[in-house]
């Protein structure tokens, strides 16, 4: 016989000033099994959790229903109380009178009957509750990172400081993101290398941290705590255990003309490349798609030029499989190709250029050495145009809707660098707004204008057509002084929208984890959980969970290590043991349950069966593995034989609660 | 025999506990009305609802179930909600075959956020119940008090 306690919770006059808890208490103690029914001001206070605890002793309840707020406010207090008092946490149900009822209605009459109601299907629910103890599953002390960019090496970094091993997968050949084509960094103006390079020293230094370089995730499986990642180091035909970095074989490589991806293909650099000097790690790769001895067999200087042996033309991709307790996405952004907007004329002339491109211009390790010169001729620029918002805050079939955040102001510090370094050059910027707000953010763009006389503009270039001479002509309008504007440029730079990498769609599939309509990783709350996945034991970190600013990126970088080493530093997870689980005797292996599954939790096992004539058989029945499983309840459903059912929300409680409603 | 003026349906909502439920707990803190004749047993997802539990809720009186999950794509179990939506769609065009109006039934997805949406759609769904009347098709007598 059960016997089941309920508490009617009057929250101040949140709940007892719309319903009558009196009645309500009342009503629910003359129901069948219920052996008390108390009424109390505050029930989630330590009195009223005592109240219960002392019921649950004195009253030796086997069921607990509590009348109050939304469980997801307090189901865990009335859990642990009941706990507490040696009564099973999963015995307990919530019945939600202050939300979905007290608070919805103003009719006394109507909102005491609905508590009734509601508190009548908890009763009947709890009756049909099973005893059910949470696992544990243990967490493997080492993280991944995916993406070896400013986001990916700081949060590397935090975590290896806090003594956990930590695996960098980068998709280049080397470590070091956007932020190793950039020259200088807003509103300070350092340099961008001098601050990261050390950090991708850091990293290579590191005992805790290994380097994946020229990697990419092939396959994840598992959970939080145990993931399985494949990781496919892709060829690069030189051994790098014994390649030195010495540079020799892309000084001697007779392939030439490959576009040098650093540089944005405004150089061409060598078939057997290193980025550019700092690289981490330094080793030389091979492009396959130019190298002369990967295509034709006839080549093989860089092989006889090394002098460490490191060359292997007969390199083969290596699939590497790792665990890990938690995966951090870094895989930060790109800007978006400027080519479909004709009206720019990017791709017509050579003197449009993105401002990535720019950033290369004016970098003493780009193409030009530093110096600011038009791509076209090699002159130096005397009047440059810098458009704002390409592809950002656009309607969705000319580019994105959002903002990219950054523009503003690395325009603002191309702006002003052109015009600290070369005083006679025009600069002129279209915006439709400018957006600084970030620390010292709105000083740096004023110090833009009024100390170095960048003319801004408020309003969108219509059109840039390349003229006769060499020049731009850009047409826009002035909408602060209502008027057609023409100008002969020199060189325009596009501030290009960014977006998400391409290969973040396939990696948020391969981890569950969800994706707005940008492809961004969504958060597992905007202003609460902002660096975790709502996947467990995912974290977000960079760009890719939407565009960023370094310093922004760095503080989110830290922030989800720290949320990585609070998790690493747990020995076991407690499971939610609310999931699913098969009737073996009912269970005909027919798959249907394992195909619906989002998570693979469910796998088949053959087992024995006693038959009623005592001869034995073995069938083949579901298993779920309860660490896996998240208790969705999709294969309860799907099942066609009954067998499948689901902990804390099962078939005949649920069905308890529709008749208790109905009735 | 229940006058058709007085007749205040039974609409059981299943709500999933990631975005409905919350959504309608938001409708709650912000107290946005709706009629006390929408009871709402939460499931873990839309995709656990089976259509065992509708045909139930008919069979024992209820003039109308609604089913709301999360927005497609936005399931907290990836896919929970296209089983719903697909399952869905086969049992009430089974239901409109056997007699229930196809009215009675609906699938709505609001998201934690939209607690006026919740608000507003058992609002629009329960002048929707009370205008067909009650169940009486699937109705089994014998649950009958």
């Amino acid at each position: 016989m059960q016997r089941i306690g309920v508490f009617v919770c009057h929250c101040g006059t949140n709940i007892a000033g719309t319903v009558d808890v009196k009645a309500v208490a009342e009503a629910l103690g003359r129901e069948p099994s219920v052996v008390t029914s108390v009424d109390y001001q505050y029930m989630c206070s330590e009195s009223g959790q005592n109240l219960i605890k002392d019921a649950i002793r004195d009253y030796k309840l086997t069921g607990v229903v509590v009348c109050s707020c939304s469980p997801r406010m307090h189901e865990n207090t009335f859990r642990k109380a009941a706990a507490a008092a040696g009564l099973n946490p999963y015995m307990v149900e919530i019945a939600n009178i202050r939300e979905q009822c007290s608070w919805i209605h103003k009719d006394v009459a109507e909102a005491t009957e609905k508590a009734i109601i509601l508190g009548r299907a908890a009763i009947a629910k709890v009756q049909l509750n099973a005893p059910l103890v949470a696992g544990e599953s243990p967490v493997i002390k080492r993280a991944l990172v995916i993406g070896g960019g400013i986001a990916g090496i700081q949060t590397a970094l935090d975590i290896a400081d806090a003594g956990f091993e930590v695996d960098i997968v980068e998709k280049q050949p080397t470590i070091g993101g956007k932020m190793t084509q950039l020259d200088k960094t807003f509103p300070t103006l350092d340099c961008a290398a001098c601050i990261l390079t050390p950090k991708m020293v850091e990293c290579a230094q590191n005992e805790l941290i290994n380097i994946y370089s020229y990697s990419e995730v092939d396959a994840v499986s598992g959970f939080v705590g145990n993931f399985s990642v494949k990781i496919r180091k892709k060829a690069r035909y030189v051994d790098e255990t014994k390649c030195t970095g010495c540079g020799l074989c892309t000084e001697k490589c007779p392939q030439k003309k490959v576009p040098n991806e650093f540089n944005l293909g405004m150089d061409n650099r060598r078939a057997v490349y290193i980025p550019f000097a700092q690289a981490v790690p330094k080793v030389a790769t091979i492009d396959a798609d130019y190298c002369t001895m990967l295509k034709t067999g006839k080549c093989g200087v860089c092989s006889k030029v090394c002098t460490a042996g490191a060359i292997n033309y007969k390199q083969t991709d290596e699939i590497v499989e790792r665990q890990y307790g938690a995966i951090v996405v870094a895989t930060g952004f790109n800007p978006i190709k400027v080519d479909k907007y004709d009206e720019y004329a990017y791709g017509q002339s050579k003197d449009v250029i993105t401002s990535l491109e720019f950033e290369r211009l004016t970098n003493a390790a780009g193409p030009t050495s530093g110096k600011l010169l038009r791509p076209s001729d090699g002159k130096h620029p005397h009047k440059i145009v810098f458009i704002q918002c390409v592809g950002s805050r656009c309607t969705p079939e000319k580019g994105k809707s959002y903002c990219s955040k950054i523009c503003c102001m690395y325009t603002a510090k191309h702006a002003m660098l052109t015009r600290e370094k070369y005083p006679d050059t025009e600069v002129y910027v279209f915006y439709i707004d400018v957006r600084t707000p970030g620390k010292n953010f709105d000083e740096f763009y004023r110090r833009a204008t009024e100390e170095y006389g960048v003319h801004y503009i408020k309003g969108m270039v219509g059109k840039v057509s390349p003229k006769a001479d060499g020049t731009l002509e850009v047409q826009a309008s002035d909408l602060i002084m209502n008027e057609q504007l023409r100008i002969d440029a020199d060189l325009v730079v596009l501030a290009a929208a960014i977006e998400p990498d391409k290969s973040a769609r396939p990696l948020a599939t391969m981890l569950t984890a969800s994706m707005d309509t940008n492809d961004f990783f969504t958060e597992a709350h905007p202003k609460l959980r902002p660096v975790e996945s709502p996947t467990a034991g995912i974290f977000l970190s960079g760009a890719c969970q939407g565009p960023k600013d370094i310093p922004e990126t760095v503080s989110q970088a830290g922030a989800a290590a720290a949320k990585v080493i609070g998790l690493l530093a747990k020995n076991k997870l407690t499971c939610n043991p609310c999931v699913a689980h098969s009737d073996e005797l009912l269970c005909n292996g027919c798959s249907q349950c394992a195909n619906v599954c989002p998570y693979g939790a469910i796998t088949y096992i053959e087992k024995e069966f006693v038959m009623p004539d005592r001869s034995k058989k073995i069938r083949r029945v579901a298993s779920v593995n309860p660490a896996v499983c998240q208790g969705c309840g999709a294969c309860t459903v799907t099942c066609p034989s009954g067998a499948m059912d689901l902990h804390g929300f099962s078939n005949r409680q649920i069905m308890a609660e529709v008749d208790a409603i109905c009735k | 025999m229940q006058v058709n003026e007085q007749f205040t349906p039974t609409i059981v909502a299943f709500c999933c506990n990631w975005c409905s439920y919350a959504g309608a707990d938001l409708s709650g803190t912000n107290r946005l009305q709706y009629p006390a004749n929408v009871k709402i047993i939460r499931v873990p997802c839309s995709c656990r609802v089976n259509p065992m539990f509708i045909l139930r809720a008919f069979q024992r009186g209820a003039d109308g179930v609604i089913i709301c999950g999360c927005h497609p794509g936005d399931c907290h179990y990836t896919t929970g909600n296209y089983y719903a939506r697909r399952r869905t769609t086969l049992l009430f065009s089974m239901l409109d075959y056997l007699g229930i109006e196809r009215n009675r039934t609906r699938v709505e997805w609001v998201s934690a956020a939209e607690g006026a949406k919740f608000a507003a759609t058992m609002n629009d769904f329960v002048a929707q119940i009370t205008e067909l009347g009650p169940n009486r098709r699937l109705e089994d007598l014998r649950c009958r008090k």
